[in-house]
């Protein structure tokens, strides 16, 4: 039985990936597991793995093509096997002819041809020889359509077993169990999190800001936040050369982590028909990258020290930038924080990254004027704008949230408390 | 319930409507003294006399005419074809006249005729003498197409037909007069336009009608007993008008289906079901729907090609297989 080798979907957002390098070639044994070929998603470098035993019959996508996910790119068979079935519809298969047209009743009229009437009876009845598909495009009967919607399943990682590869009714009985959750367009939830169903004044405030401003109804809130003390603290423990320097940002995280767990109402994903919120804080960290960007997560960022994330957010940013991130490290998190400080951008806002209700968008510290205890001195400032969904979040919450982070960040110690 | 031939039935029914309305006569070739040609209309002429059974000369158009005219000063007349295959030469009178007359008069002309026969192959009737006229009849708009399979149902649509007011082309089966079946005594009326479910089933469902529902149910047993397949079978009854309601929810439920009918495929009674099931329950389709036809040719005389060119019961269980995606 020959085992088709589709594009998977390696991460939760992709929806096409490009064959880097082909690991294994046409006419070398596999057996399931085995790694065979490298592709790029949107995030990464992968590994897309083999799902039967046997011999590589066909590698139909050449190294260098990006190809939509779910879409046959190989065939693994047994070395004798015809796998004409399940190549049908593959672009390295020339196209079938067209269908042979029905005889005419003129051509039938003849007494001769009254013999082979019989078998065009059973002409109707044969299944008709696959049409090529056109690339890239799941065959699914209609009613497995229905079916997936309705589940919300992706039919791009089922096998179909009807005519074709066509996807039916039958293949999709226990998929939902089957297929990785990654294939599931729900993302998955890190733990420690209690669902709140949806208040009529919350389903009536999502409803009416997102008629307002898109799907996802931002507002901001900026503030300005004293960093004199906090830059201290910051030279003292660098003064320590531990090893590990710590930057702003890795006290931004960790502050922010800290001022999340006193306001669980800003640490929580909107889920359409419920709020989800976490009693973890799981911290974004927007990374840019060549051509892009992506938010690494320090897991538990309010437990970990300050050196603890110092290290990781180094490793993570270092990954980042040669895409060897794996999905698992640049999903679930539930509050980001993206800092534009380094490129000397004052302030600025930041795009939500769903289903989180919250960023943090960070500015650079500048020594400004300002009035200090009646005085008029030059101090380090900071400017943070929180972009807040307001399905989840209203002004005087996200406004608090922000207190507690100031007060946090001008008074250190507070770590420790 | 008394056991009577489909013949029988449709005399019955035949018998009940002329005591029941004297505007109701009987016309055509051979009806009266010989009591027609397969019997149907046996000791009508006896009971009625015979300004009431009334042979014909060989005179489809002539006769067919006299129908008409009849049916518009208001009697209702019931117009026997020996078969239907010579009701071609009286094709004018039935498109032209009967069905366009309500129509181009602006309703003020209604014409309450049946035309009735055998139609379809029998056996060895050769070309011309075999074939299966309802989807001819059911293209044209203003008439009704009725196709009883059993004996009750001959009865109870023969006596619909002859009392609705629109013109009704009554197709019997030649090899279905001497089924027997239980036929209800007096006043059994089957509407037309409904569908009836011969057989309840969950996993097909194989839509038929006429002749075609025996192999069809025959299929349904055989699947059961050694497919475990649990096929629906939907008597059409009427082809036009059409019970879609009745086929779709049987399609709704198994999510796949046959068409089987006697006559050719192309342009057949089971294309215009098809495109019913796929315009209305597309979504609720798991494969496409297949048709078991006539073969696409004129019927041999030759006894094995004659089998061949017709729908069968291995034929149908193919079909069914294919469908549930049993290869």
């Amino acid at each position: 039985m020959a085992t088709k080798v589709l594009m998977e979907a390696l991460s939760p957002t992709m929806e096409e990936g490009r064959v880097i390098k082909w690991l294994k070639h046409e006419g070398d044994t596999v057996k399931s597991g085995e790694t065979l070929a490298e592709v790029e998603t949107d995030k990464a470098v992968m590994e897309l793995v083999a799902r039967g035993d046997g011999v590589l019959r066909a590698v139909l996508v050449a190294e260098g093509t990006t190809v939509e996910v779910g879409k046959l790119v190989g065939v693994i068979a047994a070395a004798n096997e015809d796998i004409s079935m399940v190549t049908g519809g593959a672009p390295k298969t020339a196209a079938l002819p067209a269908a042979a047209p029905a005889a005419s009743a003129a051509s039938a009229a003849s007494a001769a041809s009254a013999a082979s009437a019989a078998s065009r009876a059973h002409q109707a009845l044969s299944t008709p020889a696959p049409a090529p598909a056109p690339a890239g495009r799941v065959r699914a009967s209609p009613l497995a359509r229905r079916l997936a919607t309705e589940q919300g399943l992706d039919l791009g990682g089922v096998a179909g077993s009807g005519p074709g590869g066509r996807i039916v009714k039958r293949d999709l009985e226990g998929a939902a169990a089957a297929i990785p959750p990654s294939l599931v367009s729900r993302p998955s939830s890190p733990g420690g999190s209690r669902d709140v169903p949806l208040t009529q004044i919350r389903k009536t405030i999502a409803k009416r800001l997102s008629q307002s401003l898109g799907p996802v109804p931002h507002f901001f809130l900026t503030a300005e936040i004293d960093m004199e003390r906090a830059w201290d603290a910051r030279e003292a423990l660098n003064k320590l050369d531990t090893g590990h320097r710590v930057s702003f940002n890795d006290l931004i995280v960790k502050f922010t982590a800290l001022a999340l767990l006193k306001h669980p109402e800003c640490n929580a994903w909107w889920m359409d028909d419920r709020i989800r919120y976490f009693s973890d804080v799981h911290i974004g960290m927007a990374v840019a990258v060549e051509d892009g960007l992506i938010t690494p997560v320090i897991r538990n960022a309010h437990t970990k020290g300050l050196r603890e994330i110092a290290a990781e957010s180094k490793d993570f940013a270092e990954r980042a930038r040669s895409r060897k991130l794996k999905p698992e490290e640049y999903t679930g998190s539930t509050f980001s924080i993206s800092n534009l400080g380094m490129l000397d951008i004052d302030q600025f806002t930041a795009i939500i990254n769903p289903p989180e209700a919250g960023i943090l968008a960070v500015g650079s510290i500048v020594q400004q004027p300002v009035v200090h205890e009646g005085q008029i001195v030059a101090r380090r400032r900071m400017r943070v704008t929180m972009s807040c969904d307001h399905r989840v979040i209203d002004g005087a919450t996200g406004a608090r949230f922000l207190q507690t982070l100031r007060q946090m960040l001008e008074n250190p110690l507070t770590m420790v408390w | 319930m008394p056991i009577l031939t489909y013949r029988d039935a449709l005399n019955q029914a035949l018998r009940e409507e002329m005591e029941r309305d004297p505007n109701v006569f009987l016309m055509g070739e051979e009806v009266g003294v010989y009591q027609g040609a397969y019997k149907v209309s046996r000791g009508l002429l006896e009971s009625f006399g015979e300004k009431r059974v009334v042979d014909t000369p060989i005179t489809e158009l002539g006769f067919a005419g006299v129908g008409v005219g009849a049916a518009m000063v208001g009697l209702r007349p019931v117009i026997e074809f020996m078969t239907w295959n010579f009701a071609l030469l009286a094709l004018d009178q039935i498109i032209n006249s009967a069905a366009k007359m309500l129509y181009m008069s602006g309703g003020q002309v209604p014409i309450p005729i049946v035309f009735r026969g055998p139609g379809g192959a029998a056996r060895q009737l050769g070309a011309q003498h075999s074939q299966a006229f309802e989807s001819w009849y059911a293209h044209i708009p203003g008439l009704k197409v009725v196709t009883p399979a059993t004996p009750a149902d001959a009865k109870g649509l023969l006596k619909s037909a002859i009392r609705d007011n629109n013109p009704v082309i009554f197709l019997e089966g030649e090899m279905l007069y001497n089924m027997k079946g239980e036929v209800p005594e007096g006043e059994h009326l089957v509407p037309l336009g409904l569908a009836d479910v011969k057989r309840e089933g969950s996993d097909v469902t194989i839509i038929c009608h006429s002749k075609t529902v025996i192999p069809c149910e025959k299929a349904a047993t055989a699947l059961a007993e050694q497919h475990g397949v649990s096929a629906e079978v939907i008597d059409l009854r009427s082809i036009r008008p059409l019970d879609t309601e009745t086929i779709l929810a049987s399609v709704r439920k198994t999510n796949r289906c046959v068409i089987v009918e006697e006559g050719w495929p192309f342009c057949g009674v089971g294309a215009q079901v098809v495109d019913e099931i796929q315009r209305v329950a597309f979504d609720d389709l798991d494969a496409p729907v297949i048709r078991v036809t006539g073969a696409d040719v004129p019927m041999p005389y030759n006894k094995a090609l004659e089998r061949a060119t017709k729908p069968n019961v291995d034929s149908i269980i193919e079909a069914v297989k294919t469908v549930s995606y049993m290869d």
